[in-house]
Formats: structure tokens, sequence, C-alpha cells
């Protein structure tokens, strides 16, 4: 069964009870209709169930979110995947500022362009590693203060040669950021490094790309087919050298 | 580092010594070493911890101030002097552990409590009901009741969820990383035999604490390290650190050689890495944002949990705090500019924010004139010392007090002031493994526990003397303080008379 919500009116403490509880009592598919704004959508429900979304969720959209699927047909607002643990994200448009703070694991692949500081502190611990792919540009700060994690912006269809902001990277000490084509060194944030990917990197890349390339119908070849770099931190130290003691 | 002079002054007895070498090995700064068949002193290495002194068995050795001839310069004070050269040596900033150490006034010590004289009686609390019992949450507007078919009085206003506290104190919030593990488990224990609640600060909760979880308040900070739902859920309540009163609006660095891989863990850093708190979290720009925090924070946890939100006393606190007040926090804590810290600039830590005293009298009457005191409870941190203290604070508006470097004193602090170093002799802030067993957890936690057992005696011995049976009576009754050596305009903000003046 699916179950089918008309999201019109509905509030959003409303809406997500209902999802919660349906879930809880074993509901996995969801289908919302007429989202428009409302938040939190995915927090609360620690299971593995899908939420196709045809609409926009508001801002915080998968806080906290430990499990669920979410397609969204649409744009999401600021803060989605906001300290995320477990779970996937397909969102079939644009996305907003603060992607993906504090994000543990998951996935969050992104159609379209990200706005500023995407990836913000995104972390990992061994094997559990979250990824952010981008398929369009990026805003000023990507991946500020990230500390673990991988971030992919691959500027699909960008009439430009640059596709991301100023302050790349600041305050990077741990994960990496690949940019698809390149970035202008001004643009680096003082604690990260831009170096050319290896094999090893193409095979992450191709492994995630290939995933994301099917959740939007891309070709995984013809993205692979242009060049990348990555960003490394310089230091998991950063600010070793600041303090006297 | 020869330029910069020592500060203290190791001395040895040797007609007393009997070279057993146990202070070189407690010595965990490297202040003593064994040569020459005798013990050493490195007089520019020693902190004044008292680890040394309280271990050795002949009360051999002395620890004094380093005797400077005095030059009689009350400007180029010797710390000043030698905080220059340190700079001059190294570059950087000048860190600091605990609070505000310099000598400014402390309010508390110019409040004075009232009691009762012939005409109304005083209470003797070993004898009657004493009520030290709080409940920090949301209180109703008011209170509607509806009869039901048997003809019974029912409560009809839903009640927002409350955390049940049986003595007014909280211990503070102080991550695993800035402290032991030890030092956390000392605090979940303490704060389960005593009826209150332990706080993880910052850096996530170990696993070996979650069967404590009705006795722990959480804490989301810039960083959200450990923050998943396991971690929102394992406690009574959770606390959005904004700031904190020993670095108002800086965030904070747990240096790599602290993090372990037990604190890796934890807080989902790889081991080695500096651990870094930004100074704003990045989705709170507006009391709107912080607004979506709390209600994401309550979303995730089934509003089932009181969320509250930790600010710095800083100038425009009573502006700030009805804003937060507004934006839902259940619980507000403040923390005065005296607050301890396990690393802090010294320069913040010294010359920012303001004392908790006017901080909480003048949050507490703009709550009060905006008509949203029951809208959240008020915890009061920065300091506080004793009873009086809380009674005070009580007095001043607080539901509740928060201690931080009275609970490490209770645990065996020493008050060294070198926790950021990370070779706390007394297993309290550190990770090194032979230092953290220093620290045995049972032990620390009945020193925790008694001493809030004698704070709770104490308390109820000034309720009796004030002629009230419980705390709820002295809540905001500022009628019942007088201030003494305080100017007007402290007086005023504090909403106090001068002692001498009656009713
Ligand atoms: S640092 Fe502590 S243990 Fe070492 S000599 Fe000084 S007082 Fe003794
Ligand atoms: S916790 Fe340890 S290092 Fe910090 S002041 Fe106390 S004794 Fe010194």
């Amino acid at each position: 069964m699916v179950k089918r919500i008309d999201c019109k009116n509905l509030y959003y403490r409303h809406l997500n009870k209902i999802i919660q509880d349906e879930a809880e009592s074993g509901e996995t598919e969801f289908i919302l209709d007429n989202l428009n704004g409302q938040r939190y959508l995915g927090t609360g429900i620690n299971k593995a169930v899908n939420i196709t979304v045809n609409g926009t969720p508001g801002s915080d959209c998968a806080v906290f979110m430990n499990g669920p699927t979410l397609t969204i047909n649409g744009n999401a607002q600021d803060m989605i995947a906001n300290t995320m643990n477990m779970g996937k994200i397909t969102v079939h448009g644009n996305v907003g500022d603060v992607v993906g703070y504090g994000m543990r694991g998951g996935k969050l692949f992104i159609k379209g362009d990200v706005g500023y500081r995407a990836g913000i502190h995104m972390k990992e611990y061994k094997s559990q590693i979250p990824v952010i792919i981008s398929g369009g540009t990026a805003r000023d700060f990507l991946g500020e203060y990230m500390a673990g994690g991988i971030f992919i912006l691959l500027g699909i269809g960008s009439d430009s040669e640059i596709i991301t902001g100023d302050y790349l990277g600041t305050g990077m000490h741990g994960g990496v950021i690949y940019i698809r084509g390149d970035v202008e060194n001004d643009t680096l944030g003082k604690e990260v490094k831009k170096l050319d990917i290896d094999e090893e990197d193409r095979r992450i890349l191709r492994q995630y790309l290939t995933e994301y390339s099917q959740d939007f119908g891309f070709d995984v070849d013809e993205i692979m087919s242009k060049s990348f770099i990555k960003l490394l931190p310089l230091s998991s130290r950063p600010y070793e050298n600041l303090y006297v003691y | 580092m020869a330029s910069i002079p020592p500060e203290f002054k190791v001395s040895i007895d040797s007609a007393r010594c009997r070279k057993c070498g146990i202070c070189v090995n407690n010595c965990s700064f490297g202040a003593l070493e064994f040569g020459d068949d005798r013990v050493i002193p490195d007089d520019s290495k020693c902190v004044a911890c008292y680890r040394c002194v309280s271990k050795c068995p002949d009360n051999a050795i002395t620890i004094t101030n380093y005797q400077w001839a005095n030059r009689g310069n009350a400007n180029w004070t010797p710390e000043t002097t030698s905080n220059i050269q340190k700079q001059a040596e190294f570059g950087g900033i000048l860190l600091s552990g605990m609070g505000n150490p310099r000598p400014h006034k402390i309010i508390w010590d110019h409040l004075l409590i009232d009691a009762c004289q012939v005409t109304n009686p005083s209470i003797d609390p070993l004898r009657e009901p004493m009520e030290l019992r709080t409940y920090l949450g949301k209180k109703p507007d008011n209170l509607e009741f509806v009869e039901n078919k048997e003809g019974e009085i029912e409560l009809a206003t839903e009640l927002q969820p409350q955390v049940k506290l049986d003595v007014p104190v909280v211990f503070a919030a102080m991550s695993y990383g800035a402290v032991s593990l030890n030092a956390h488990k000392a605090l979940a224990m303490a704060a389960k035999k005593s009826g209150t609640l332990m706080n993880t600060g910052e850096g996530g909760l170990h696993e070996d604490l979650y069967q404590y979880s009705d006795n722990i308040m959480v804490q989301v900070a810039s960083g959200r390290f450990g923050v998943h739902n396991e971690y929102l859920n394992t406690c009574s309540m959770i606390e959005i650190k904004i700031g904190q009163g020993a670095k108002p609006g800086i965030g904070g660095h747990l240096p790599g050689e602290k993090v372990g891989e037990e604190i890796s863990k934890t807080r989902m850093i790889p081991s080695g890495t500096d651990v870094l708190s930004p100074a704003p979290h990045h989705d709170i720009y507006s009391i709107e944002d912080l607004s979506q925090l709390i209600y994401a924070l309550k979303e995730a946890t089934n509003y089932e949990k009181p969320v509250g939100v930790k600010i710095s006393a800083v100038h425009n606190v009573a502006a700030i705090a009805s804003g937060v007040v507004r934006a839902g926090a259940d619980v507000l804590t403040i923390d005065g500019y005296r607050g301890g810290s396990g690393a802090s600039p010294m320069v913040i830590r010294d010359n920012v924010g303001i004392p908790i005293e006017l901080a909480l009298a003048t949050v507490d009457q703009r709550l009060r004139d905006e008509g949203i005191r029951n809208r959240a409870s008020i915890l009061c941190a920065g300091s506080i010392r004793s009873s009086a203290d809380i009674a005070k604070a009580v007095a001043l508006g607080a539901d509740a007090v928060v201690i931080g470097t009275a609970a490490l004193i209770a645990m065996g602090c020493s008050v060294c002031q070198r926790c950021y170093t990370g070779n706390c002799a007394w297993g309290i802030a550190t990770q090194k493994p032979e230092l953290v067993k220093r620290l045995d957890p049972e032990t620390a936690a009945q020193k925790l526990t008694n001493l809030l057992s004698g704070w709770s005696f104490e308390l109820k011995e000034i309720l009796g003397s004030l002629g009230v049976n419980s705390i709820e009576s002295l809540r905001g009754n500022r009628e019942r303080l007088r201030g003494y050596e305080l100017d007007e305009k402290t007086l005023e903000l504090l909403g106090i008379k001068s002692a001498g003046v009656g009713q």
C-alpha cells in the first residue's frame, strides 16, 4: 500500500505526526502532494521508509534524519540534511543555503545548484561517510569547516567555467571536495590545497556518480569525461600554533 | 622559556624527604625529577596543582608563589610582563583554563539574606518538611479545569514536559574531551544519586553513560558533535549552546592531542584531528532561526523533552533572553562572566561579558515585565560557590543554578587553571589513561553527592530562617535580599533595597 497525503494547508507538525505514526504501524511508502514549505520533513522517523514529495519542502528538511529515503520532485529550501545521520535524499531541483550542515552519514543528491555554505562541518567516522553531490554550481564558503565526508560538485550545463564562489573550504580540516573542471586559486580558503585526482579518486567518483546518474538520467561516462580536481585540507590541525600556553 | 620567570617555587625539605619518588611519579607537568640522589624541581614547569604536596608521605614539599622583589609597580605586574614575554616568544593567543580570576567585586558577597524575628516565626527544617524540589520547563499561562462524569475536577490544560530536580542545582556542561570519561561517569552517577542532571557538554555521550539517561541533559552546539537520534533521545532534556560565560561570542578548539580513539568515536572526528566548534551555529543567524532549531529538536524527540538554550551574560542579555524565550526555549541558561572553561582565550575570559548577578536580575525582570516569565525556567550559571550563592540566585529569580567549577573542586580539582594542557594531575581535565585512572568515578560521585547534600541542608536552614517551607517561596522574592556596599545603580538593577532599609 502507498499512503498518499494531500499536504495543502496541513501544518508541518500534523503532517509529520501522520507520517511518523503510519511509519510506526508499518507503512513504508508515502507520496506527498502539494507540499509547500512544511518544515522538518523526514525527521523523527527512524526507519527506512520511502517518501516521494511533489512540491517544495520547507527549511530543515531531513534534519537529524535517520533512515528514510526522500525523493523530492521540486526544489528544497535552506538547511536540508542538517545533522542527518542515515538515509538518502534526491532533489530534482535546486536547494538553498547551509545544506548538509554537520551531516554524519547518508547521501544527498541534488540535480541542480546549492547555495552558500554547502557541506559545512560534515563529518565522518571510519566507514560512515556522508556524500553530497550537486549537479550545478555552489555559492561562497563551500565545505566550510568540513571535517569529513565527500562533496562532489559537477556544474552540468553551467555556462560559466567557474562553478564555485569565494572562500572555498575555509577552515576545512577533513574530508574531500571534488570539483568538475577547475577552481581559481584566489578563491581557495587558506586551509585547503588543490590537487589533481588519482586512480583511487576516479574509482570513488565513478562509484557515486553512477548511482547519481541513474537517479537523474545523466550519462556517467559523459560526466566523467571532463577533468576533476580535488580539494583537501592542508592539515587536520589547522590551528595547532594559534595558542600560547 | 628561560626569559619567562617562573610563577611558583617548589621547595623540598631534604631533612624530611625519604626519597621515595612518589612526587616525581605524580607530577604530570614534568616539574619534578630524580637526580643526584634527590628530587630536583624545575620551578618553571610547576603549576601549583598540589598533587605532589598531597601525595608526599613526609609532608616535605611546599609550593609558594615565586617571590619577586617588589618593584612597586602596580601597572606592570609580574603577570602582565610574563604574558607579554610569552607572546613575544611564541606569538599566538594566550590560553587559559577555569573562569575569570580577576579581583573584581563579587556581587553575591554583597547580598544579605533576611530572617524572621518575633513577628513571624522561623521554621525548624529538622522538624518540619522543607521542599527543595524544582521543575524545569515551560509553565502554562493559566490553568483550566473541567468536571468529569464522576463530578471530580480535572485539569484540562495540557502541561508541557517538565524535568524534576530534587535539588535546585544541576551540573554544568563539561564535554567528554574537555574532561575525562571518569569525570563524566562521576557526574552522571552523582546526578542520579542526588536527583538532578549532568550536562554532556558539546562532545556527545559515551555509550557507557546511556544508562543514566534520566539524569542527563544533552547539549547541541555549533559543532554538532555526537548529535544523532539516539543521543537526542537518551536524556531528559536538550540544551542548545549558544554561548558560554568564559568565552562569549567565540567558538572552541579541542586540540588534536586530546582526540584519542574513544573521543574520536563519540564526536565522530578522526583521531588526532583538531575539533573545531565554530563561533556561531551556521543555521542560526536570528531569533527565528533559533526557533527553527528548537522545534527541529522537539520534532526529533516527539515533543517529549524540554529544549533549553544557553547564552552568556552580555550587555544586551535581557533583550536576547526575551527573544530566546519567545523563540520557544523551555529553559534558559545564563552563564556569567566568571563561568569556567576547559580552554578559553585569556583576553576573552577576562574582559568579555557581565556579572551573572546583574544579568539574572535584569533578565528575570524583563521577562516579568513582558508577562512571559512562566514560559521558561531560568538556570543561573557562572561561579556559584556555595549554598548562600544558590539562595541569593533563587531570590533574584533563578529556578535553579548550575555548578561546574564547584563540582570539579568536589572531585579533587585544585583550580590550577591548566585544564587546556591535558595534563590535569587529578584525572579530570585529561585524556591520558595514566592520569584518568587517578579519578575513581565512585569516589568522585560520592563527593559530589555529599556536596549537594550539604548544600541542601544549608538551603533548608536558610529557608527555615526566612520562615518559608519551600524554595518556591523564595524564588524571585527580592524583598528578602538587601545590598551592602553596592552603589545605587547596582541596587536598582538588582531590584533590591540597601541594607538598613526596612520594608
Ligand atoms: S606541578 Fe603539581 S605535582 Fe608538579 S611540582 Fe608543581 S604542585 Fe607538584
Ligand atoms: S580540572 Fe585539573 S587541570 Fe583543570 S584546574 Fe582543576 S586540577 Fe587544574
